[in-house]
């Protein structure tokens, strides 16, 4: 779905790792978690509650909320506001967020 | 007393532009932005990318020339805040910030909001689907990560945005690509008149680069439609296709992935949370906070600049914001009125001449009907499952605003609290019940504005 610029393909090699659910994500150091996602070829961040649709970020802006996930155990998390960063644990969210 | 003589909420170039002139004449600044370094969208990731020629090559000049703000504005005394989130601010001037999941309460004798535009939200079937982005944040990830679209490729829309960012996919290298032109062929009938004075100022600059851009796309090989209408996404998980109209005939392309963009609006989030008056803006169509020559809100002591307050363009914002500055700096002394009066008058006349292609721009670029008022089964409010028809039944049985469509329909209630729908639904309901938009009014916005959890408010120890 996205590719990385030719220049930037021999640096993203180096680059280090997340978990999105059981998938391993590289990224590149100042990438947000929406753009390493999306990068790495995740079609959709979230069933949305109401109908339980596919969501994926819209706006990349922080205006949108489609790429609502859970990082680190800690639900409605703006990916695309959040610095990725090595080791994160970022999973899809289904449906509306625990109250609890 | 407060900590701050200014607080200055966003630092693209009218935010950047303000908190550098204020802390470079001796006022103790304070920026928050919710990204990670100064720049704003347009000139998003402007520092880092300093270090990648080919994509800042490509991107072009006027993205780069975005490095000296950002330059004068380090290089000032201001302190920089970023991935800090503004979730509250009260008359009085006091802004709850969040950062990291800290909570902090600031205050400050001025305000100057400087939150920017967002893109005008493009409400037609199927743009909930993944794979269907606003074209802006398609460019985001071109600015921030030097990500672009692999695969087929369809950008719809009317507006500049669509045929920079066209171009800038092609200096990528990116040939499978369609561009759907939806601007209609009659907006040149009412942009017209407009033409003269907009050849004047720095007008005829943005005409030649759009000209150049046009030009360049055309001696290209994307195939461009042009008068495009009745635009759907299809796609059962993912977007698969664009069906459109051109005059009457029924078109279908296949895609991976659909760019949208239909203009940009001010971002409202913040100043309506604070109640300031806005004003319908019929050529621009979108509201205004509205304000004085100065950038001066309704609300004391708080000042609104750049696109935040009507879209003026980069460098219209930069003047935006050093008039602001200026106002501020002479309440607070730090300037004599002579001074801050001969430097309003420069700033002024560099602003309008920046601002003399905007009337015809506006006018060449008006979105066409269908985005302000969709067919029944569109999704208008995407957090909530809100269709248009939804809002034209509860409109008939007599519902006369967007606040108590939100009480029927839950529109605007979802996480983005109305960024995407609040638009959409006020001019629906406005056309359903033949009120004006201004009687129509907007959704009342309130605190907590961005997320934060009960447990990061309760770590907050100052309540009072």
């Amino acid at each position: 779905m996205f590719k990385r610029l030719e220049a930037d393909l021999s640096n993203s090699v180096k680059g280090e790792t997340l978990m999105f659910e059981a998938q391993e994500v590289s990224f590149c150091a100042g990438e947000t978690v929406a753009a390493a996602l999306l990068a790495a070829g995740v079609a959709s961040f979230r069933d949305e509650p109401v109908r339980g649709a596919p969501r994926a970020p819209y706006c990349m802006m922080g205006i949108c909320f489609e790429c609502l996930v859970e990082i680190d155990g800690s639900q409605n998390r703006q990916a695309c506001l959040t610095d990725a960063r090595a080791g994160m644990s970022v999973r899809r969210q289904c449906g509306a967020r625990r109250t609890l | 007393m407060s900590s701050w003589d200014a607080i200055v909420i966003g630092a693209g170039p009218a935010g950047m532009a303000a908190a550098a002139t204020l802390a470079e004449n001796g006022a103790r600044t304070l920026v928050l932005d919710e990204q990670g370094a100064p720049g704003g969208q347009i000139y998003r990731a402007i520092e880092r990318n300093e270090q990648r020629p080919q994509l800042t090559a490509l991107l072009g000049k006027d993205y780069s020339s975005g490095g000296a703000l950002a330059a004068r504005l380090r290089a000032s005394a201001a302190t920089l805040r970023f991935g800090t989130s503004v979730w509250r601010v009260d008359e009085g001037c006091s802004v709850w910030a969040r950062t990291d999941g800290r909570v902090e309460r600031l205050s400050t004798r001025t305000l100057v909001l400087a939150t920017g535009a967002m893109e005008r939200p493009v409400p037609i079937q199927g743009w909930s689907l993944p794979g269907v982005m606003a074209m802006g944040a398609l460019q985001i990830m071109l600015k921030s990560a030097g990500l672009h679209p692999e695969g087929r490729l369809v950008l719809a829309g009317s507006g500049p945005l669509v045929y920079l960012f066209a171009k800038q996919c092609l200096a990528v290298g990116m040939n499978n690509l369609v561009l759907l032109d939806t601007a209609p062929l009659t907006n040149f009938l009412s942009a017209a008149p407009h033409l003269p004075r907009a050849l004047t100022g720095h007008g005829w600059r943005y005409l030649l680069k759009g000209m150049k851009m046009l030009a360049a796309l055309r001696c290209s090989d994307i195939t461009i439609h042009r008068g495009v209408h009745e635009l759907v996404v299809q796609g059962d998980a993912h977007a698969q296709s664009v069906a459109f109209s051109i005059g009457k005939r029924r078109h279908q392309i296949d895609c991976d992935i659909v760019g949208l963009h239909e203009g940009v609006i001010p971002n409202q989030q913040i100043i309506r949370s604070i109640g300031c008056i806005h004003d319908w803006d019929e050529t621009q169509h979108c509201f205004h906070p509205r304000r004085d020559a100065w950038g001066r809100s309704s609300k004391p002591g708080i000042f609104v600049v750049g696109d935040g307050s009507g879209v003026v363009g980069a460098q219209g914002s930069v003047h935006d914001g050093t008039i602001a500055a200026l106002a501020i700096l002479g309440d607070l002394g730090r300037i004599p009125s002579s001074e801050r009066d001969r430097l309003f008058r420069k700033e002024d006349r560099s602003r309008r001449a920046h601002l003399s292609v905007r009337p015809f721009l506006d006018r060449l670029y008006t979105p066409r009907a269908e985005i302000f008022d969709p067919p029944d089964p569109v999704i208008i409010c995407r957090c909530e499952s809100v269709r248009a028809g939804d809002v034209r039944e509860v409109a008939r049985r007599g519902c006369l605003g967007p606040n108590q469509a939100k009480a029927f329909l839950r529109s605007g209630m979802g996480p983005c609290q109305g960024r995407l729908c609040g638009p959409t639904v006020t001019e629906i309901i406005a056309r359903s019940t033949g009120q004006t938009i201004d009687e129509t009014g907007y959704y009342r916005v309130r605190a907590p504005i961005k997320p934060l959890t009960v447990g990061e408010l309760a770590e907050q120890a100052d309540f009072n």
